[in-house]
């Protein structure tokens, strides 16, 4: 038996001054994130906040600042370029500006053969999207958001018991806030891929916190502790190994998908990378220590509705 | 026992071979034609085989006004035959204009010269002052709901004729909501160009050139009321450039391209340019006939959406009901106005609120890219599974390519679109598929070392490790369903890919795996089991 993890017995209820702390701050910032989210102050997504986004690749290598040039001369001097190191491609997204509606890919792309007359480019992808479709999947995202967090606790209330459901939940958002809160400060993109980057690690954190919540339970059943703190480090020990194990091949995968994925998808990788992290953290941290200072010590059976 | 195993493994062997059938036209294009072209597939998304995704807001309350506003004209071109002049014309509100009428009579037999020839509208007669009188003439409700009703409906038909003629494989063009068209063309090539096909309203009118009002004059301002300004676009062949030429026609239009019947490409025979010639059904042949024979030797402005093509003039009476619309078009440019005056015009206006534009080779590397990541994910993951549980490791492998293989088949079942999301989703569910696996082997293992058999450990293994499965499953399947409930076309993709990856693997890591161990411990039960 090859084992990562030989029996432990860490005190993780122990550690949670640190780790609630340590949240604290990750949530903070991902309030200070969701806030500006809102506000239009992030980095958004030309799919959340409308506007152009263009890739254009080039068959010789261009530089950054020439593009910048050209798009400046162009009256877009806000547009932001992105280019991929190695592959001649440039990446340009222009905002859209207040009510004005005009699409200007055309014209950006135009300006671009005539200015690198002696470079020929490819439009590898073109997106616009109006500022009322932005504002549509942004509420959209949103209403998603919402509607998961209520669905997941009804379905843990149902499963387990109602304390334990809110608590997932709050572990779940923990989650979100993180990945919100880094991605802000780090000033990633936030788009709608992102978004479906937080639904996933959201399931994913679950599935976590459910694996550790159904021991508890069974050992609460056993009584294999006196206290509810104890039996909550007992059965974090007893599945840590499994934890470590599914994060590790969910985190290889999504570092397969980071490093060979392609341009799409990097930033999705990332979130996803950094979401497997924190889930996994939040599981043995957040979400176990709210459920023992909700429930206090008292080691009454945890309901069960079906199953055995 | 047996008869249990060998009812289980009958289903996986079934389940499998249905699988590779289904899955394989999805993969290869050298299958016999009967399996190839009768077999479900799984359809690319528009993210990986390139073209061009569209949402148009129809401006119906444009269309509304724009009737309301030519019947206007037409109005007052009647009024005029009748003799009753018209001191003022106004737009009154969406659907209605107000005509501004000489003190006397003049108002009510302008309302009874109006009904008896215009007959759609409803007439008012407003303020009746010294000065004058006013008449309102509005829409009548019937007609504004028809064209808020039909502008979606015949917009989606128009574009699909459209679309049709130029030749696009599958295209979708469907209504949204009250007042939206999408338009996704999968594979297209020429992309701007399919674009603008769309897009254009394609209202082509013939319109009289007004020589007597000086071009000067107009722009600054001194145009009667009857007369609009339009610009003629040239291009100059050798510099590129662009120039625009006002001209002043009358606004009413006297000819419309609802009444063509074909328009075909044609070349100059000398200079080899494009043109486009038309031929009119017979009411607009006979139109055409009395306006060619009314105004020889004046110029006929050829409008198409408010920009003039060209303004010929007319030399005699023209009574073939062939026309020609001539300017400095490429083939393409040419064979596309052919299309969109064949396909009509859109009945309103349309803007486009979101272009997705995917380049082919763009999506090829998308492909290749994520397929490499996946096939690179799943055997950094199969090989660390083999590693770290030995034998059952590979059992659980053996269960992730089954899993592979059926969300492969699953998808050619439904048909669903594969999207870059949704490869993406796929080498997600590969991680994430072993968890039920890693869940039950810890669970054995801990059997094993309280003492239990093999077999009890196993069956204790997968037995309590059920429940934990199917809840930690069913949190995933949540949030991948609200996903695809919101999430837009390639998002969707992914919800799709990772549901049915999740939901599928509750089968393969069950019951895929347990009867690989009950088949061993049925033929000797096992002393050792390498976890």
């Amino acid at each position: 038996m090859i084992e990562l993890i030989k029996k432990t017995s860490i005190d993780f209820m122990g550690l949670r001054r640190f780790a609630f702390a340590f949240s604290a701050i990750l949530v903070v910032l991902g309030v200070v994130g969701t806030v500006q989210i809102f506000r239009g102050q992030a980095n958004l997504g030309i799919d959340l906040a409308g506007g152009t986004s263009i890739q254009v690749k080039f068959q010789k290598p261009v530089h950054l600042d020439r593009v910048r040039e050209v798009m400046a001369k162009a009256g877009h001097r806000e547009a932001n370029l992105q280019g991929v190191p190695g592959e001649n491609i440039v990446i340009i997204k222009v905002g859209a500006k207040g009510k004005d509606e005009k699409m200007v890919a055309d014209q950006v792309v135009a300006l671009l053969r005539q200015s690198f007359a002696d470079n020929p480019l490819s439009v590898d992808s073109v997106a616009e999207i109006g500022p009322a479709i932005g504002r549509k999947l942004r509420s959209d995202a949103a209403l998603a958001m919402a509607i998961s967090a209520l669905a997941i606790i009804v379905y843990l209330a149902w499963r387990f018991e109602f304390k334990f459901g809110v608590a997932a939940a709050m572990a779940t958002f923990h989650d979100v806030f993180a990945l919100v809160g880094l991605f802000y400060v780090l000033h990633r993109e936030i788009d709608l891929l992102f978004i479906t980057a937080l639904l996933t690690i959201a399931g994913y954190s679950l599935t976590d916190t459910v694996v550790i919540f159904d021991r508890i339970r069974e050992n609460v059943r056993l009584r294999k502790k006196p206290t509810f703190s104890e039996t909550i480090n007992l059965s974090v020990n007893e599945v840590l190994s499994r934890t470590i194990v599914t994060s590790l091949t969910v985190f290889i995968t999504c570092l397969a998908l980071l490093f060979f994925g392609g341009v799409v998808l990097k930033e999705f990788a990332l979130a996803l990378s950094i979401g497997v992290i924190i889930g996994t953290y939040s599981s043995v941290f957040v979400a176990s220590p709210i459920v023992a200072i909700w429930r206090g010590e008292k080691m009454a059976d945890v309901k069960r509705s079906s199953g055995g | 026992m047996w008869k249990s195993i060998a009812w289980r493994a009958t289903l996986i062997a079934v389940l499998t071979v249905t699988s590779i059938i289904l899955v394989l036209p999805s993969l290869t294009d050298g299958l016999p034609e009967a399996w190839q072209s009768k077999s479900p597939k799984i359809h690319l998304g528009l993210d990986l085989q390139g073209g061009v995704f569209l949402r148009l807001e129809v401006e119906i309350d444009k269309a509304i006004e724009n009737t309301a506003l030519r019947y206007g004209d037409d109005a007052r071109s009647i009024l005029k035959e009748k003799g009753i002049p018209v001191l003022g014309f106004q737009k009154a509100g969406l659907d209605g204009f107000t005509l501004q009428l000489p003190p006397g009579d003049f108002a009510e037999r302008a309302i009874t010269a109006l009904k008896d020839e215009l007959g759609t509208l409803d007439y008012a007669l407003g303020a009746v002052t010294a000065s004058g009188a006013t008449i309102t003439g509005r829409l009548k409700p019937a007609e504004v709901l028809a064209i808020r009703t039909n502008a979606v409906s015949q917009g989606v038909e128009t574009i699909r004729n459209r679309i049709d003629q130029f030749g696009v494989r599958e295209p979708q063009i469907v209504a949204e909501g009250d007042d939206r068209i999408v338009v996704q063309l999968p594979g297209v090539k020429d992309q701007q160009r399919a674009i603008d096909l769309v897009g254009k309203t394609a209202l082509l009118e013939f319109k009289l050139v007004d020589d007597g009002v000086s071009v000067d004059e107009a722009l600054k301002g001194n145009l009667s009321a009857d007369d609009q300004i339009l610009y003629q676009k040239s291009v100059d062949a050798q510099t590129g450039r662009v120039s625009r030429t006002p001209i002043v026609v009358k606004k009413r239009a006297l000819l419309t391209g609802d009444t063509i019947k074909n328009a075909r490409v044609n070349f100059e025979s000398q200079r080899g340019g494009a043109y486009v010639s038309l031929s009119f059904d017979t009411r607009g042949a006979r139109i055409f006939d009395r306006v060619t024979a009314e105004n020889v030797k004046r110029r006929l402005a050829i409008v198409l959406d408010d920009t003039v093509y060209s303004a010929p003039v007319i030399q005699e009476r023209i009574s073939g009901g062939e026309a020609q619309i001539t300017g400095s078009f490429t083939p393409d440019e040419a064979s596309d106005l052919a299309i969109v005056l064949r396909a009509g015009s859109l009945p309103a206006p349309v803007k486009v609120i979101q272009n997705v534009t995917v380049g082919p080779s763009l999506g090829a590397d998308s492909i290749q890219k994520g397929v490499r990541a996946g096939l690179l994910g799943a055997a950094l993951v199969v090989l660390f599974m083999a590693f770290y549980y030995r034998f059952a490791g590979l059992v659980a492998d053996f269960a992730l390519i089954f899993n592979i293989l059926y969300l492969l088949s699953g998808m050619a079942l439904l048909q669903a679109t594969l999207t870059l999301p949704g490869i993406a989703g796929v080498i997600l569910a590969i991680g994430m598929a072993v968890d039920s696996n890693v869940l039950i082997f810890e669970r054995i293992r801990e059997e094993i070392r309280s003492k239990k058999t093999i077999r009890a450990s196993i069956d204790a293994g997968y037995e309590k490790a059920f429940w934990t499965v199917v809840d930690s499953h069913v949190t995933t399947l949540i949030t991948a369903l609200i996903l695809f409930q919101f999430g837009t076309g390639p998002i969707k993709g992914f919800a799709v890919t990772l549901s049915m990856g999740v939901a599928i693997n509750l089968f393969t890591a069950l019951v895929c795996t347990k009867v690989v161990f009950d088949y061993i411990n049925a033929k000797r039960p096992m002393k050792a089991l390498s976890i």
